[in-house]
């Protein structure tokens, strides 16, 4: 039963990718807490949309997205953005080395998507730790309380998606059962993803571990942040999600 | 304070619907209680636990600690095998360390 769901599933989406081609691509940001997922969104929409918008407010609190955002419309040209944003194409640190790198191909250079931006997956949820941040216990019970039901809303999310930026720490060991369960149900459920190492520009980051954790996915190392390295990662995005 | 850890075998998780099998695994963690399946739990399996796990959080229970292998391939790489997988209340069990073959994890009690 639970296979012949499975199939229908991975059929369905052949089909609607082969007959049904969706003019415009949902695509999740999706990893756990205080990976950079709400910057790496503004970073997206600062560049192709509005460098006056944001999607949502990054902070060091963790869960500080507790409702999935979405952001419609955003057009990804890497033409006109190459000749204003000379980074777009600059990796400056030329000791990473993305697995894209090593086999570059030719990508179209427009991506029409909305981004929803998840709030952050994970296993458990306790009010103390939001206190350690200075919340009062009432706030800091009202703020796990909404976590949890954002980790509910980001599973439920995956069922629309057409597409993940799976975003990992790159200062943190990536072998963390959360990140096994997402990378696990999107290849069940036949859905591209872009492993994305970010921090990068932080001196302990290490987004060669995470490259050799997930050998079988594209890893592209990056600073949502700073913005380096955006460039592929934005090239690859046009290879994969149309 | 005794921390009690159940082996369940995999004829007994097979023997499961989905759902009874979430709910025995989560009533298991919730009593404090380590959870160790053998043949695991699929990603999806997983993904649904924690689905299950976030409706039931309170000030009491902050939630699970759950580790294991990456599921094995097999069969032309198109089925996955999940292996062992154990599952136990955050406030008891923390892993400290993880890779491809090894999980190192405390068990503390409260």
């Amino acid at each position: 039963m639970k296979l012949r769901k499975r199939r229908k599933g991975i059929l369905s989406r052949l089909l609607r990718a082969l007959f049904f081609r969706k003019v415009t691509a949902k695509i999740g940001i999706y990893g756990p807490p205080n990976a950079g997922k709400t910057t790496l969104a503004n970073r997206i929409i600062h560049t192709f949309v509005d460098e006056n918008e944001d999607i949502g407010v990054s902070t060091e609190v963790p869960h500080e997205t507790r409702r999935a955002v979405r952001r419609e419309g955003v057009l990804i040209d890497l033409k006109s953005k190459s000749e204003q944003n000379p980074y777009l194409n600059a990796n400056p640190d030329s000791n990473v080395t993305s697995t894209t790198e090593q086999k570059p191909r030719a990508g179209k250079s427009k991506l029409k998507l909305d981004i929803v931006d998840t709030p952050g997956l994970a296993t458990k949820i306790d009010f103390h730790d939001f206190m350690a941040f200075g919340l009062e216990e009432k706030e800091a019970k009202k703020r796990a309380k909404e976590a949890t039901e954002g980790v509910i809303e980001a599973i439920k999310w995956l069922d629309d998606i057409d597409g993940v930026l799976l975003l990992m720490d790159a200062t943190e060991d990536p072998y963390t059962q959360t990140n096994i369960v997402i990378i696990g149900n999107l290849e069940a459920r036949s859905i591209p993803m872009i492993v994305v190492a970010n921090k990068m520009d932080l001196a302990e980051a290490a987004p060669q571990r995470i490259a050799d954790a997930f050998p079988q996915h594209t890893v592209i190392p990056i600073s949502a942040l700073k913005g380096d390295n955006m460039g592929e990662l934005y090239r690859e995005m046009t290879r994969r999600f149309r | 304070m005794e921390i009690k850890m159940d082996l369940i075998s995999e004829d007994k998780i097979n023997s499961m619907g989905s759902t009874e099998k979430l709910r025995f695994i989560l009533d298991g963690v919730k009593s404090g209680n380590i959870v160790i399946l053998e043949g695991g739990l699929t990603s999806e399996e997983q993904m649904k636990l924690i689905e299950l796990t976030m409706t039931e959080v309170s000030d009491d229970f902050p939630g699970i600690e759950i580790s294991g292998y990456q599921a094995k391939r097999s069969f032309f790489n198109l089925r996955r095998k999940p292996r062992l997988t154990v599952i136990g209340p955050a406030k008891v069990m923390r892993t400290i360390k993880k890779d491809k073959d090894l999980i190192s994890a405390v068990v503390s009690a409260v």
